[in-house]
């Protein structure tokens, strides 16, 4: 059996003895007799080796793909060591959340440098510390917006399916009604997103590039909104900001999205990281941790939590949001994923998604039967058809070793190219494409 | 120390990507912003040195003593960690098909047996990220049961006063209206006022047991069972659950939905605030409602399954596998004699290092306590002028991390103090000698200690400063 209880049998005798007491059971006293478990149902425990093997054996049933064209709002990036290793440091890893400022500053400045990363790449003024995710992070954004007038909010249909679950189920919750602005040629329809607002709109959600890698006419829609007195939230992509025109810039009051193309892996969903930031209007309204400089008694500059009266631990049943451990570790992911990409490192990281996502389209949608479905600009992702059944297709694909596209629910298919996918990798993929849908 | 973005300089980069090798495709004018984001430029050494020093100014849990309340902060062993990295896990995409994920799934069912096994419940959702994101699922299935089997007007949550903030945070984010009962004289849930406070509008009870005194409530099974004869269903807060893991369980007290905090109880690490994971588990009763993408085992295999009245999503795909992953490991290394012995074993340290010194300190309740107790300072501070949050930042000078302070609100000056198993009889005594040299100081010099600390990095901050005049981000230099 494995333990990690430092005592020895001999010390925690010692310690019973000391406080009156003979078996461990006495500790129990005030737990009802029957309730007493005699014996778990589980297996015995085990050594450091047998429990890495019987993980390995687990992990050994997975398939892990080298070769993936598919992302859908998980996306396949290079994660440079430096983020491996730093993430890795056991102060970071063991610390709780920062309350204690005197003994916290590496993670409270680590969060302020990820903060200011999170402003510069939306364009916005403040960012709190971090949401459980993209999905999440939209949710709570729209929660953000509501006031007792404003209650409804207008949500783009041609957004990532799991973030429109996510916000659906937080809002039925809270009892607010959520209303889906349909979509014309892969994009908001512009003219429904008019005849739908109205004067209990809180807040029009819209995603850049979209869930078919599209990008929406961001200001026709923000310019709308607004006229109409709704606010409104940008769910956006981190790469892609690098190069794209921001919700600072464009006039959205809060930009949120999935941190995890930002240093973080795959991992089968989990752990990611939801960012949100916002204008300093807004700000107080931002759920979360937020981390702001001050001084200490000496005049030394100093990192610690702050407007934590919008928070639980202060607010209770009136607090913004119920958020305590957020995805802080993840935070520093990003953080050093971007620190270590830097200023232009992260724009090469964007334009090669960018160009591969366009060569590959190309090469795609010349073969028969794969025709692009939408017309327009994209970033790195875009639907084509298919021209047998995209289950059928994909399986073809994987006996190849190539995680194809996203099979959508009307048989087109979503690709996705990043940095990751080689040219030689693509001419690949393009030729088994040929082979099997012929 | 200075930040990444003073460190920065012109033309420092990493060289981590190939050469394009396709031709160069440009957005459009229209589309792109109009500068670049100031991310810093950076040798791969100016990096490393900058988060080496951030982490010699981070207390964690390999650093020493962390005795912080309700916070579990035990041991995370390494090997998990080694776990979690396999590739197998890694560099799986969550959109895979289900037969190439077959290893995630068996993992999350067989973690859900084993959890259900030690929870008492019936089924288990991974999907949740923390223990708050954890409560709101558990009242969204509370309400989703009541609004199926048409119960209209329950719409009030019963909350001790002695409960985390997030309890009320939670129900009021379900829309659900806070009903706060008193404690009673031994710290547990008033049963009059309980009886008082149920009805034909209550949706049901937030508790944690033991709660955040320290103290196992005894009449569990009559505060379940008022709560049930009102038509309420009972919500099992799982952030003390370390206490009595093994030992007894939820189930078998009358709960019908638990929250569990893996990155507390089952020895997954903070990371400085998350990531952590909020499984939540449900008797028979809330099945039905349990969000989607359900993983479930089949003849053939394993597959995904939606609930017939599921709730949805509360966040993308299935949850923070890679910490479930690290919850396995932990659970397989203890196995069905590890766990209780690792509650008997937290509940011991707590009890012997409250006798190391509750002559000098008075406890906010009496007896043996679970796996934390509550210093009430209150007297020290008439006596001394000392303060609590004087004490908790003279263990700062002194290498141990705090106990959390001004919890449970019901106690004034209020110290609580949850050791944890994962520390030996002389970290408890060494903590203990700290604790009495500190209690003589406020006696002899209590000035030292309104001072203290002076040996960290930085000293006592101005809080209200930071929060009249926000600065939050880093100001570049105009021009």
């Amino acid at each position: 059996m494995g333990s990690y209880i430092p005592s020895s049998a001999a010390e925690r005798s010692q310690m019973l003895g000391a406080i009156g007491l003979e078996s461990m059971r006495d500790l129990y006293q005030a737990v009802p007799e029957q309730m007493l478990v005699s014996s778990l149902d589980l297996p015995e425990g085990a050594s450091e080796l047998e429990v890495i093997r019987l993980m390995q054996a687990y992990a050994g049933e997975n398939r892990v793909f080298d070769s993936i064209f598919r992302g859908a709002g998980a996306y396949h990036h290079y994660i440079p060591s430096i983020v491996k290793s730093v993430i890795a440091k056991e102060d970071f890893l063991t610390a709780y959340t920062p309350y204690q400022a005197e003994i916290s500053q590496g993670i409270l400045q680590s969060i302020f440098e990820y903060q200011t990363m999170i402003a510069e790449l939306t364009g916005m003024d403040a960012s709190n510390a971090s949401v459980y995710d993209g999905a999440s992070a939209a949710a709570e954004a729209l929660t953000m917006c509501r006031d007792k007038k404003r209650t409804s909010a207008l949500v783009a249909s041609t957004i990532q399916p799991m973030v429109m679950s996510t916000i659906q189920t937080y809002s039925d919750g809270a009892d607010a009604e959520v209303i889906r602005v349909p979509e014309l040629d892969g994009r908001m329809d512009i003219e429904a997103l008019k005849s739908l607002l109205h004067d209990g709109v809180a807040s029009v959600y819209f995603q850049q590039p979209n869930y078919y890698g599209l990008f929406e006419d961001a200001q026709a829609i923000i310019e709308i909104a607004h006229q109409a007195g709704a606010k409104v939230i940008m769910g956006v992509n981190p790469i892609a900001l690098a190069l794209m025109a921001t919700p600072g810039e464009l006039g959205a009051d809060i930009a949120v999205g999935e941190g995890q193309p930002l240093g973080l892996p795959l991992a089968f969903g989990g752990p990611y990281l939801g960012f949100m930031a916002t204008r300093m209007a807004m700000v107080r309204r931002l759920p979360g941790r937020i981390v702001g400089e001050t001084v200490d008694v000496d005049g030394k500059r100093a990192f610690v939590l702050t407007l934590q009266a919008r928070e639980q631990h202060i607010r209770r049943e009136k607090a913004q949001s119920n958020i305590c451990s957020n995805q802080a570790l993840c935070a520093m992911a990003a953080s050093v994923y971007a620190a270590a990409m830097g200023r232009d490192g992260l724009i090469e990281v964007a334009n090669q998604c960018h160009s591969k996502a366009v060569y590959l389209n190309q090469a795609i949608c010349a073969l028969p039967g794969f025709e692009v479905v939408h017309e327009g600009e994209f970033f790195h992702e875009f639907v084509t058809r298919c021209p047998i059944d995209a289950q059928l297709l994909m399986q073809k694909l994987e006996q190849r070793g190539i995680l194809g596209g996203l099979p959508l629910d009307d048989g087109n298919i979503l690709w996705c190219a990043t940095e990751m996918n080689t040219k030689a990798q693509m001419d690949q993929l393009v030729d088994a494409l040929k082979e099997v849908a012929r | 120390m200075k930040l990444l973005y003073e460190i920065s300089a012109e033309g420092r980069a990493l060289s981590l990507l190939p050469k394009l090798d396709v031709p160069r495709a440009e957005l459009p004018e229209n589309l792109r912003r109009t500068s670049p984001a100031r991310l810093p430029q950076l040798s791969e050494i100016d990096l490393s040195r900058h988060y080496t020093a951030l982490s010699k100014r981070t207390h964690g849990v390999n650093d020493g003593f962390y005795p912080l309340g309700s916070c579990t902060m035990k041991y995370n062993a390494r090997v998990n960690e080694e776990a979690a990295a396999l590739p197998g896990f890694s560099r799986v995409h969550p959109l895979q098909p289900v037969h190439t994920v077959q290893g995630s799934l068996r993992l999350l069912t067989d973690a859900e047996t084993m959890l259900c096994e030690i929870t008492g419940m019936d089924r288990m959702s991974f999907q949740p990220a923390a223990g708050a994101h954890g409560e709101l699922l558990g009242l969204l299935l509370i309400k989703a049961y009541h609004k199926h089997h048409g119960n209209v007007g329950r719409n009030k949550i019963i909350v001790p006063d002695s409960a985390h903030g997030t309890n009320p945070a939670s129900a009021a984010m379900v829309g659900y209206q806070v009903i706060s009962v008193p404690s009673n004289a031994e710290g547990g849930v008033d049963l009059d006022a309980l009886r008082a406070a149920v009805g034909e509008d209550t949706a049901g009870l937030m508790l944690t047991n033991p709660n955040t005194l320290g103290v196992f409530d005894k009449n569990i099974l009559e505060i379940t069972q008022i709560v049930h004869e009102a038509g309420g269903l009972n919500y099992y807060d799982g952030a003390n659950l370390n206490a009595i893991m093994g030992v007894a369980r939820p189930g078998d007290m009358g709960f019908d939905v638990v929250h569990l905090n893996l990155h507390k109880t089952f020895g997954t690490p903070h990371g400085g605030g998350g990531p952590g994971a909020g499984p939540v588990g449900v008797k028979d009763c809330l099945v039905p409602f349990l969000p989607a993408h359900q993983p479930i085992k089949l003849d053939d295999g394993y597959a995904f399954e939606d609930a017939a009245h599921t709730i949805g999503t509360v966040k993308s795909f299935y949850g923070n596998f890679l910490v479930v992953v690290r919850a396995l490991c932990y659970i397989l290394t203890l196995g069905r004699e590890g766990i209780p012995e690792a509650a008997e074993n937290a509940v011991l340290n707590s009890n012997y290092m409250m006798h190391l010194i509750k002559d000098i300190y008075p406890m906010a309740t009496d007896g043996i306590c679970m796996h934390e107790f509550v210093m009430a300072l209150e007297p020290l501070k008439k006596q001394t002028g000392v303060s609590a949050m004087d004490i908790a930042k003279g263990l700062l000078d002194r290498g141990i991390h705090p106990p959390t302070m001004y919890f449970p609100l019901i106690v004034h000056e209020a110290l609580m103090v949850e050791p944890t198993e994962t520390e030996s009889k002389s970290t408890l005594e060494q903590a203990a000698d700290v604790l009495r040299e500190l209690h003589k100081l406020a006696h002899d010099d209590p000035e030292s200690l309104h001072q203290a600390p002076i040996h960290t990095p930085v000293r006592r901050l101005d809080e209200v400063g930071a929060a009249r005049n926000p600065r939050l981000r880093y100001a570049f230099p105009e021009g």
